[in-house]
C-alpha cells in the first residue's frame, strides 16, 4: 500500500480549475518530484494535502486514512509536514524558537506543568531545546551557536529556507512536502541542498514530495517525476522518461532553439 | 530616521528658514491657546508646585514654548554625522516663533475679552481664563507680556543646547526631580511621615515647594547628578548588553527589590494612597491577564471587561447575603467557584469568535462586552443580578476573625498585591512554555502556527480562558473592596483603560504591564478612579489620548517592551546593529563558504 495516494483530487477557485481530478501514490521512502509550468497547480495540490483548503472532490489517503478536509494541524501530527514556496517563517522568533514550535504536537504539557514547574515539564523543556538543537546542526554549522538566539528575519534566504524544513523536520514527519526548495539559491547553495535532500531520505528516513522548477535539483535526486499541467497530470515516470515526454516538452521545459526552427521549417514545408 | 525628520532639524545653512519658523511658532501657539481654551490653564492654576511662583497650569502652559525652542535648536546625528552646526539663527528663530506663538495667544485672550457673548457657547471663556491668560495684567499688558515670556522660554529651550551633555543632563534631572518633588507632594509626605521633617522643610504648610527648597532640591539634584553620571550602576546598566545568565541574575535581583517594596510601601502610606495603590493594583492584574490575549496570543480583545464583571458579580452573588443566591458563602470558598465561571465566560465569549480575526474580533468581542454589561443591567434579569441596583452589601476578604474590606485599605493592599505576584508568575511562566510558544507563533502568523501543527483554536481558547481568569481574580477582589456591584462599573471605558495600559507600558513584557498601570492609573487615575494628579480629572481621557498618540509616533512599543516587540517594530535598526557588531559585515548575506 503507497504512503500516500491521491484519487481524483479536484479543487477550483470559483471557476479556475487549479486540480481537476489528479491521483498520485507516493511510495514509502521515495523522492518525488512535481513540475510544470506557472499556475499548473503544484502548489494548490500541496496546499490541498497539506489541509490549507478542503478538497472538493476526491480522496487524499495518507497511512490508510482518508486525511481530505481535515485541519492543517490535525494533518501535520497525522505526518505531513511542509514549507512554503516564499519562506514563512516566524519572523520575530528566534532561530530555536521555530524548531521549538516545530515540536508543539509531538509534545503534550499544558499550562499546570508551566505554572508549576513539574519535572514533567522540566524534562519535556529540556528534551524540546535538544532536539531543536540536534536538527538545527543537520545543516552544518549554518544554524548553531550564536544563530540559535537570533531572530530569524536576520537570517540570509538560503539560511532561511534551511530554517523552514528544520522546523518542518521538528514535527517528525513521515512524508515531507517541499515546495521550491531551491528558488532563489545560487547554483552552489543549490547543489548543497540538493545533497541535503537526498539526506533527509538516506539519514532520517523521510519520505520527500517536492516541487521545483530546477531540473538539474530534479534530475540529480528523483525517482520518479510528475508533470501537472493546468491541474493534470500530464506525464509520470523516471526522470529521463519525462524529460523526453514530447507533451512535456511542449507545456514546460520547451525545445533547445535548433530544434524548433527544424520543426517550423518542417511546417512551412 | 525618515527624510523627514532629517528635514525638519536641518536648517538652510544659517539663514533663517521663515517656513519653518511660521510653522513652528504658530503650532506652539495653538497649542498655548488651547491648553487656554479647555480650560487646563485655568484649572491647573490652583494646584501651586512652588508657592507662590510656579503654578502646574503655568508649568504645562510654559512648557510649550520651551519644548518648541529645545525642538528648534534640536541637531540629530545621522549616521554619525552630525548636520549642521548650532549657530545664533536658532536662537533668532527661537525668540521669534515665541513672539508669534505668544502674539496668537494674546490675540485669543484679546477676542475672548472683547466678545463677552462666546461664553454662552463655551463656558470656558471666562475673564478668570483671560485672566490667568494675560498672567493677571490684563489684556492691553498681556500683548506685550505674552509674546516676551514665550519668547524668552523658547530661547531657553534653544539655550539647553548650548550646554555641554553633561550640564543639560544635570540640569534635566534636577528640573525634573524638583517637578516630580513637587507634583507628588503627597506621596513624599505620606512617605515621610515617621520623618517629617524633611516634608515640613520642603513644602508650604498651604501645599506646594517653598521657594528655598526648591532651590536647594535643584541645586542638590543637580550636583549629585553632574557627578554621578557615567558611574554604572549594578544590576541596571546596559541591562541589553548582558549575556542570558547575567540577564536573569539581574533580573532576580530586580524582581526581589520589587517584593520587598510591595512588602515595605504599604506600610508607609496612609490610607487614601493604599486605596491607590489598590486601584492599581487591580489595572495591573487586569493588564496582565490581558497581556496574555492581546501580547502574547495576539488576539485584540475589546471586550475584556466582560471577564472582570462575571467574577465581579459571581463573587458578589455567592458572598452577600442580599444575593438572589440562596446560601451564603466566604470569600475564599466563593473564589474556585470565580475563577471556573470566567473560565466559562471565556469559553462562551472565545468560541464564537474563534474563527475571527483582527478587526472583525476586536469589533465581536467589544459588542460581547456590551452585551454582558446590558444583560447584568436588563431589568429582564433583575431578579438575579438586581438590575441598576446591582448586589450589596458584599462582604469583605475573612482573615482571622476579621472581614477585610475597603475600608481596611492598609491590610487590603495586601490581598491585591498578592494576587497581581500570582497573576505576574503564571505570565512570566507561560511565556516560555510550550503553550507560550505556540501563542507567540500564533501572534506571527496564524496560518503557518496551524501548519506546523499548533491546534489553534485551542489556543486561542487557552488565551481567552487565562485572561479571563486573571481577570476574574481583579474582579473578585473589587467586589470585596467596594462592597456594592453594578454594571456602571464595568463601562467599555475599563477595556479601553486596561488596553492602553498594556500598549503604553509596553505588550508582552510583564514589567511593562506594571509599568503603564501604576504611570497611567497611578498617576492619571482609572475611568472611575482619581489618580495622584486628581486635578486632571475632567482632562484625564484627553490626557490618555495625547499620551497614546505620542507613545504611538514616538515610542510604539511601549515604555517597557518586551525583546520580542522591541524587534519587531524595528527590526531595520536591529539589522544595522547586527551589521555594525560583525564590524560593517553583512550578517544577513554571510560568506557562504
Amino acid at each position: 500500500m503507497p504512503l500516500l495516494e491521491i484519487k481524483n483530487l479536484k479543487k477550483a477557485f470559483g471557476g479556475v480549475k487549479a486540480i481537476g481530478g489528479v491521483d498520485l501514490a507516493v511510495e514509502k521512502g521515495e523522492i518525488v518530484s512535481i513540475i510544470g509550468p506557472n499556475g499548473a497547480g503544484k502548489t494548490s495540490l500541496f496546499n490541498v494535502i497539506s489541509g490549507i483548503f478542503p478538497p472538493d472532490e476526491g480522496e487524499i489517503i495518507f497511512n490508510g486514512v482518508n486525511i481530505a478536509g481535515h485541519s492543517p494541524s490535525e494533518i501535520t501530527k497525522a505526518g505531513i509536514a511542509r514549507t512554503f514556496q516564499n519562506v514563512r517563517l516566524f519572523p520575530n522568533l528566534t532561530v530555536l524558537e521555530n524548531v521549538k514550535v516545530g515540536q508543539h504536537c509531538r509534545t503534550h504539557r499544558g499550562i499546570w506543568g508551566a505554572i508549576f514547574q513539574t519535572r514533567a515539564f522540566k524534562e519535556e523543556e529540556r528534551l524540546i531545546e535538544e532536539r531543536a538543537k540536534d536538527i538545527l546542526s543537520f545543516f552544518g554549522t549554518r544554524l548553531v551557536g550564536y544563530r540559535f538566539d537570533q531572530p530569524a528575519f536576520v537570517l540570509s534566504y538560503a539560511n532561511r529556507r534551511r530554517l523552514e524544513i528544520a522546523r518542518a523536520m521538528a514535527t517528525e514527519p513521515v512524508l515531507l512536502l517541499l515546495d521550491e526548495p531551491t528558488a532563489g539559491m545560487n547554483p552552489r547553495e543549490s547543489a548543497e541542498l540538493t545533497e541535503l535532500i537526498g539526506k533527509l531520505r538516506s539519514d532520517k528516513g523521510f519520505t520527500v514530495v517536492m516541487i521545483e522548477h530546477d531540473m538539474r535539483v530534479v534530475g540529480e535526486v528523483s525517482d520518479r517525476v510528475v508533470v501537472l499541467d493546468h491541474g493534470v497530470k500530464i506525464a509520470e515516470g523516471s526522470y529521463h522518461e519525462v524529460s523526453t515526454n514530447e507533451d512535456v516538452i511542449e507545456a514546460y521545459l520547451g525545445r533547445p532553439a535548433e530544434d524548433r526552427t527544424t520543426t517550423t521549417e518542417e511546417q512551412k514545408a | 530616521m525618515t527624510a523627514a525628520t532629517i528635514d525638519a532639524v536641518t536648517p538652510k545653512a544659517s539663514r533663517l528658514d521663515v517656513r519653518r519658523l511660521l510653522r513652528m511658532g504658530g503650532l506652539t501657539g495653538l497649542a498655548m491657546t488651547f491648553i487656554a481654551a479647555n480650560g487646563m490653564l485655568e484649572t491647573f492654576n490652583n494646584r501651586l508646585l512652588i508657592r507662590p511662583i510656579l503654578s502646574m497650569g503655568y508649568l504645562l502652559f510654559l512648557a510649550i514654548p520651551f519644548v518648541m525652542g529645545f525642538l528648534i535648536g534640536r541637531r540629530v546625528e545621522v549616521e554619525g554625522v552630525e548636520t549642521a552646526p548650532r549657530t545664533a539663527a536658532d536662537v533668532v528663530m527661537a525668540v521669534v516663533a515665541g513672539l508669534l506663538a505668544g502674539l496668537i495667544a494674546a490675540l485669543f485672550a484679546a477676542i475672548v475679552n472683547a466678545f463677552p457673548g462666546l461664553r454662552g457657547t463655551f463656558p470656558r471663556f471666562s475673564p478668570a481664563m483671560v485672566s490667568v491668560l494675560t498672567f493677571g495684567f490684563g489684556v492691553g499688558t498681556g500683548f506685550l507680556l505674552l509674546p516676551g515670556v514665550a519668547a524668552v522660554v523658547g530661547a531657553v529651550g534653544v539655550g539647553m543646547h548650548w550646554l555641554s551633555d553633561r550640564l543639560r543632563k544635570a540640569v534635566s534631572v534636577a528640573a525634573l526631580v524638583v517637578v516630580v518633588a513637587a507634583v507628588f507632594e503627597s506621596v513624599v509626605k505620606d512617605f515621610f511621615e515617621w520623618f517629617a521633617t524633611l516634608p515640613r522643610f520642603l513644602y508650604h504648610p498651604g501645599g506646594g515647594l517653598k521657594v528655598v527648597s526648591a532651590i536647594v532640591l535643584f541645586i542638590v539634584a543637580g550636583v549629585a547628578s553632574f557627578f554621578l553620571q557615567g558611574r554604572k550602576m549594578p544590576g541596571f546598566a546596559g541591562l541589553t548588553s548582558q549575556d542570558a545568565t547575567e540577564r536573569r541574575r539581574s533580573s532576580l535581583i530586580a524582581a526581589v527589590l520589587v517584593l520587598a517594596l510591595t512588602i515595605v510601601v504599604p506600610m508607609l502610606l496612609g490610607g487614601v494612597l493604599n486605596e491607590l495603590l489598590t486601584n492599581v493594583g487591580l489595572f495591573m492584574l487586569m493588564g496582565l491577564g490581558l497581556n496574555i490575549v492581546v501580547g502574547y496570543a495576539g488576539l485584540l480583545d475589546l471586550g475584556y471587561v466582560a471577564f472582570f464583571a462575571v467574577g465581579a458579580y459571581t463573587m458578589a452573588l455567592l458572598t452577600s447575603p442580599l444575593s438572589s443566591v440562596p446560601f451564603q458563602l466566604n470569600w475564599w470558598q466563593a473564589f474556585p467557584i470565580v475563577l471556573v465561571m470566567a473560565a466559562l465566560a471565556g469559553l462562551f465569549i472565545g468560541t464564537p469568535v474563534i474563527r475571527m480575526r483582527g478587526d472583525y474580533l476586536a469589533i465581536v468581542t467589544l459588542g460581547f462586552g456590551e452585551i454582558i454589561r446590558y444583560l447584568f443591567l436588563s431589568d429582564w434579569l433583575s431578579p438575579y443580578f438586581g438590575g441598576a441596583q446591582g448586589v450589596r452589601r458584599v462582604p469583605g476578604i475573612p482573615l482571622g476573625s476579621n472581614l477585610v474590606g475597603g475600608s481596611d485599605i492598609t491590610v487590603f493592599v495586601y490581598f491585591t498585591l498578592f494576587f497581581v505576584a500570582i497573576a505576574a508568575y503564571v505570565s512570566w511562566r507561560l511565556q516560555d512554555s510550550r503553550i507560550g510558544r505556540a501563542w507567540a507563533a500564533m501572534r506571527e502568523d496564524e496560518d503557518i502556527a496551524e501548519a506546523v501543527g499548533i491546534d489553534t483554536v485551542k489556543a486561542k481558547l487557552l488565551a481567552f480562558v487565562t485572561g479571563a481568569v486573571l481577570a476574574s481574580f481583579a474582579g473578585a477582589l473589587f467586589a470585596a473592596k467596594v462592597g456594592t456591584v453594578f454594571a456602571h462599573s464595568f463601562e467599555i471605558i475599563v477595556s479601553i483603560i486596561i488596553l492602553v495600559v498594556v500598549i503604553v507600558g509596553g505588550m508582552g513584557n510583564i514589567a511593562g504591564v506594571a509599568v503603564g498601570a501604576l504611570v497611567l492609573v497611578g498617576v492619571l487615575g482609572g475611568p472611575n478612579q482619581p489618580g495622584l494628579l486628581q486635578e486632571f480629572g475632567e482632562y484625564k481621557l484627553l490626557v490618555y489620548g495625547a499620551l497614546l498618540v505620542f507613545m504611538m509616533l514616538q515610542k510604539p512599543e511601549g515604555l517597557l517592551p518586551s525583546a520580542r516587540r522591541a524587534r519587531e517594530l524595528h527590526q531595520e535598526e536591529y539589522l544595522q546593529d547586527a551589521w555594525l557588531d560583525k564590524g560593517g559585515q553583512f550578517v544577513g548575506s554571510e560568506q557562504e563558504a
